[in-house]
Parts: structure tokens; C-alpha cells; sequence
């Protein structure tokens, strides 16, 4: 579904991020990404979508090059929902308007569609009765799972998690990643850049490790954290864990 | 002065012939300039700001950047009676009615100030909101119009006003291209009766109430546009 091809990224022509990723994510997958801190992982992540212009490289989405300037990105995007760290709801907006700005300015639904597929997703997540208020009087919780809806509207092929949960408070962690794990039995392929290791070893179908721009391994969760190979892994899983 | 004193010059400088008419005519015209050219101002204002916002992120923008600079840089350095007498002395030369060559002037002078404050206004969003629809699929100007420019004009409302109230008071500079505004108005009065202290004052206090007037009805407005974020 995703195929990356020797991926890198410089920032200002001085800062190496990424040095070359190959990596290829399947329908229905669960890929899961720990490192430390300025590892690469959000930038590799924001790549996928273009957030972020590749120095180098290919990145391939359903059989299109996306990295091909004559593609067009807009209409790529939306086949890929997008979760922040820091939620990045409009807050100007109502609920309700935030899930329903893009599918409607997008032309995938009219209003009233875009409406009731809103309220049914919010009726996943158990947050119908926030639809009228605005982002200012929502918890971080209930924010990120308002983001999250937000780009299930757009009925997205797959969906990135940059570092979902960690701007919430530890009491809001779980309620997030409850909503993920029901998106993930649904069947949606996920990436997923994080630190919670009780969520990549229950949801993922592979655990990537990166350091300094590279994947330095990658294995299924019982293999990963079981008998990890990598020595920066090993070091990096006793501090965590 | 006792009080029938100031009744009759009241009356002899206002209410005789109708000479307030003068006053409530040159108020009119105060207010058009005014109106048209913070409009004026806005869409100059706006345009720049993006050019040079869109020059910062885009190279294939660089030109219209500088441009931007330079234009806002000349109108900044120069006094706006300056502008006004170039505009109309050397640019619109054959320019009968003096009122539009007012609108323009003012609102090319006040678009550089506006400029700086959608500028401003537009880098005081965080860009996560930007990241955000764009995530979504949404392009560059529809991810401006709908996302970051509502929030960024609340931030500007403020600065916006204060430049209002600046242009308000500014188009009074007008009269030195015998634009029948509300100072002129005054002058005019003045120059039938002699009474220089009366006139002018008049001609103050209306500034002042019209002033203190807008200014409750910004604060209306921000009140109203600040309804997202009441908790």
C-alpha cells in the first residue's frame, strides 16, 4: 500500500534526518515505530504524506509515486488520515464543523452526508453530545479523539499517529488508545509513532526501531521486545520498559 | 460667557442659513473616505501580507516579496500629505471630484500599516493549524480562507480598529486637496463668521463621539468573536 524506496531528508542542508528508509506497509497492517527522541520517526511519518518534501528518494502510495511533483497531493492527502501530538483542532470551529470542513470543501460528501457520518463517528466514540462545542471546552482526551474522527471522515485508506497520546495527561492516555485499538480491530491500516510499549505489543503486526534516520530492526512484537538483536535496541528497550 | 451668549453663536455659526449642513455633509464624506479606504487598505493589506508570507516559504515567491517590502518601506518612510499631494498633483491630474483620489490615497498608505498586522496575525496562528488542513487534503488559499485568516483576523481585530480610528482622524489631511470633509466643513463655517474657537471645536467633538461610537462597536464585535473560546 505504502512503499518507501531509500528515503532521506535533510533540514537546511545540514541537519540529516533521515538516511535512507526502505520499507514497505501492507493492507491491514499495524506498524508500530519506537526510537528515542530526534530519531527520525515523526519525520519519516510526515513524509509519508508529504508534510515534509523528501531530499531524496520514492514513496509510492496504492501504485502512485507521490513524490513526483506532477502528483497531485491534495487529493493523495485524503486518502491518509492524519492524528497530531498536539491535536491541532480549528478552534474556531464546533466540533461538528471540524469533522465536516474537509469532506465537504473536498467534495466527498455533501453537508448532510458529511453530517451523519459525522455523528455516527462520534457516537463511536462516545462524544455525540460534544458536536455543538468548541475545542476550547473539550479536555485533551476528548480532543484527540474529536482528531481522530476527523480524519475517519474522510473514510482514509490508512491512518498515521504521530505521537498520539503524548501531549495528554496520563489519566487521558488510556481513553485515546482504546479508540485506537478498536480502529485497529476494524481492520484500518495504522502507523503508528509512539512510546506507549503496551500498545505496540498488543496491536502491532511489526515493531520498527529507529535511530539516527535508519530502521535499525524490525520484527513482530513478541520477537521484538522478546529477543531484540540490535545492541541500540537492547539499550534503548532497558531504559524504557 | 453667559449662556444666551453661547446660544447665539451657536445659532449665528450653526443654525443660521443652515450652515451645520456643511458640518453634517463634510462628516458624510469623512466617513466614505474613511470606509472606502480601510476597504481599500484591507485588500492591499492583505495581498502583501500573503506575498510575503508565501515569499518566506516558496522561493518561486521572492519577487513578489520584495516588491511587498519595497512598497510597504516607501509608504512607511513618507508622510501621507506627501502622498496625498503626489497622487493628486501628479497622478491623477485631470481628477474632478476630489473624494475617490482621497479613497485611493489613504487606502494605498494604510494598506503597508495593514499589511504588517495581517502579517503578523497570519504568523500568530500555529502552524499546526495549517499542517492540519492541509493534512486533510485541503490546498494552500482554502486552507487560508477557512482555517487560519478567520482565527487570524479575532487576533487582529484589535490593531485592525486602532487603525480605523488612526484613518478616521487622518483623512482630516484631505482638506489640503479641498476635499469637502469634515474639517473643511469647519473651515468653511469658519470663513463665513470669523469664529475660529466655536467652529473647530465642533468639528473636534464630532471626531471624538463618531471615535468613541466604533469603538464600542468593536468591542461588540470581538465580544461576538469570541465565542469559541469560553470554556
Amino acid at each position: 500500500m505504502i512503499t518507501v524506496r531509500n528515503l532521506h531528508k535533510t533540514f537546511n542542508n545540514k541537519i540529516h534526518v533521515l538516511k535512507g528508509i526502505d520499507y514497505t506497509v501492507k493492507q491491514g497492517e499495524k506498524i508500530v515505530v519506537v526510537g528515542p527522541s530526534g530519531s527520525g520517526k515523526s519525520t519519516f511519518l510526515r513524509c509519508l504524506k508529504l508534510l515534509e518534501v523528501p531530499t531524496e528518494g520514492e514513496i509510492w502510495f496504492d501504485g502512485r509515486l507521490i513524490t513526483d511533483p506532477r502528483t497531485n497531493i491534495n487529493e493523495i492527502r485524503t486518502h491518509m488520515g492524519m492524528v497530531f501530538q498536539q491535536f491541532n483542532l480549528f478552534p474556531h470551529l464546533t466540533i461538528l464543523q471540524n469533522i465536516t470542513l474537509a469532506p465537504v470543501e473536498m467534495k466527498l460528501m455533501d453537508k448532510t452526508e458529511a453530517k451523519e457520518r459525522a455523528m455516527q463517528l462520534l457516537e463511536r466514540v462516545g462524544l455525540t453530545d460534544k458536536a455543538q462545542a468548541y475545542p476550547a471546552q473539550l479536555s485533551g482526551g476528548q480532543k484527540q479523539r474529536i482528531a481522530i474522527v476527523r480524519a475517519l471522515a474522510m473514510n482514509p485508506k490508512v491512518m498515521l499517529f504521530d505521537e498520539p497520546t503524548s501531549a495528554l495527561d496520563p489519566e487521558m492516555v488510556g481513553e485515546v488508545l482504546a479508540v485506537m485499538k478498536e480502529l485497529a480491530d476494524s481492520g484500518m491500516t495504522m502507523v503508528v509513532v509512539t512510546h506507549e510499549m503496551g500498545f505496540a505489543r498488543e496491536i502491532a503486526t511489526k515493531v520498527l526501531f529507529m535511530d539516527e534516520g535508519m530502521i535499525l530492526e524490525e520484527a513482530p512484537p513478541t520477537e521484538f521486545f522478546g529477543n531484540p538483536k540490535n545492541e541500540r535496541l537492547k539499550e534503548f528497550l532497558a531504559k524504557v520498559l | 460667557m453667559n449662556f444666551s451668549v453661547l446660544w447665539d453663536k451657536i445659532y449665528y455659526n450653526f443654525i443660521y442659513e443652515d450652515r451645520y449642513m456643511m458640518l453634517v455633509k463634510g462628516l458624510g464624506n469623512t466617513l466614505l473616505i474613511t470606509l472606502g479606504s480601510i476597504l481599500l487598505g484591507i485588500i492591499i493589506g492583505l495581498f502583501l501580507a500573503l506575498f510575503k508570507i508565501s515569499a518566506e516559504n516558496n522561493k518561486k515567491f521572492k519577487i513578489l516579496g520584495i516588491l511587498s517590502n519595497i512598497y510597504i518601506t516607501v509608504i512607511r518612510g513618507t508622510p501621507v500629505i506627501l502622498q496625498l499631494m503626489i497622487i493628486y498633483y501628479a497622478i491623477f491630474v485631470s481628477a474632478k471630484d476630489p473624494i475617490p483620489v482621497a479613497i485611493v490615497a489613504f487606502g494605498v498608505n494604510s494598506g503597508a500599516y495593514i499589511a504588517e498586522i495581517f502579517r503578523a496575525g497570519i504568523q500568530s496562528i500555529d502552524k499546526g493549524q495549517m499542517e492540519a488542513a492541509r493534512s486533510l487534503g485541503l490546498n494552500f488559499r482554502t486552507s487560508m480562507q477557512l482555517v487560519v485568516l478567520p482565527q487570524a483576523f479575532k487576533n487582529i481585530l484589535p490593531a485592525l480598529g486602532n487603525e480605523f480610528i488612526t484613518l478616521l482622524k487622518e483623512t482630516s489631511v484631505a482638506t489640503v486637496i479641498a476635499v469637502p470633509e469634515l474639517l473643511r466643513g469647519a473651515v468653511n463655517i469658519r470663513n463665513i463668521t470669523y469664529e475660529p474657537y466655536i467652529t473647530y471645536i465642533a468639528a473636534a467633538l464630532i471626531y471624538l463621539v463618531i471615535v468613541v461610537l466604533f469603538t464600542k462597536l468593536q468591542g461588540l464585535l470581538e465580544r461576538r468573536l469570541s465565542q469559541s473560546d469560553h470554556r
